[in-house]
């Protein structure tokens, strides 16, 4: 009973392997590039941490468009919208969402190729009232743009 | 164990615009039951939008988004009929995918 129990573990983890093998031999190279999960990323705690594990502080840019409420009445479903102003930002690869006050501030990566608009809406759990930074990568280097949103959940005000 | 996604595709200008509402708990692991038991972290990390075969978004998540979480996207170049897919994985490894053709906005 272990050992057919073992068997079918070793041929499922050889399934996997294999198929990822099949994967990342048939993507161009910028999505392969963004297939790997950036796991030192997702687990920095601190805005700061975060932006070392990126490489580089970002650079504040007009040409983000952060859309965040001011208030959200329940911090488990606050609504973010980025948009990219390419005029201003060309070229960009990569949006970020980061909760300033989240356990781990970095909520989500979107990798975009260049078919794509530089466009993302989402929803984010913000633990309490804290900064949002919207964080655009483009040819190697960091912008953000930031914004507070207030959690009143609880009827604390905030 | 595979989860269905609710998904739109609309031409708009030019542009396939795209809305997805995956069912998921997003549980941070961070929660505790009523018997002060942590409950196991268990959301998706990976979320994939494809046009005709071809990636356009790719995304990395972490548990801090939101239960049921909502994705909307912009491309160049769809056309009515067209296939638009989004699936994702989670952490513990089930998988959710969703289609549908574009239609006209």
């Amino acid at each position: 009973m272990k050992n057919k129990q073992f068997n079918g573990m070793a041929r499922r983890t050889f399934l996997r392997m294999s198929s990822l093998f099949a994967l990342a031999t048939a993507l161009p190279a910028q999505v392969r590039a963004m297939a790997t999960r950036p796991t030192s990323v997702f687990e920095a705690t601190g805005v700061e941490a975060v932006f070392s594990q990126l490489g580089a502080t970002p650079t504040r840019s007009e040409g983000i468009i952060f859309s965040v409420p001011d208030i959200a009445e329940n911090g488990a479903v606050v609504p973010v919208k980025i948009e990219i102003d390419a005029s201003i930002l060309p070229d960009v690869s990569k949006l970020y969402v980061l909760v300033e006050k989240n356990p781990n501030p970095l909520a989500a990566v979107f990798g975009v190729p260049k078919t794509t608009r530089p466009y993302i809406e989402t929803r984010v759990k913000v633990a309490q009232t804290c900064e949002l930074y919207a964080v655009a990568e483009a040819g190697g280097q960091f912008f953000m743009t930031s914004k507070e949103t207030k959690v009143t959940l609880g009827g604390c005000g905030g | 164990m595979a989860s269905r996604i609710r998904i739109r595709a609309q031409l708009k200008g030019g542009e396939c615009e795209v809305k997805a509402l995956m069912r998921h708990p997003m549980e941070t692991g961070l929660r505790k039951d009523q018997l002060g038991e942590t409950i196991p972290a268990r959301f998706i990390e990976t979320v994939t939008v494809t046009h005709n075969e071809n990636i356009v978004l790719e995304a990395h998540w972490g548990a801090a988004v939101s239960a049921n979480p909502f994705l909307g996207m912009q491309f160049e170049g769809g056309s009515v009929d067209d296939i638009v897919k989004v699936s994702w994985r989670d952490n513990q490894g089930e998988t959710g995918e969703g289609e549908t053709r574009i239609r006209q906005g």
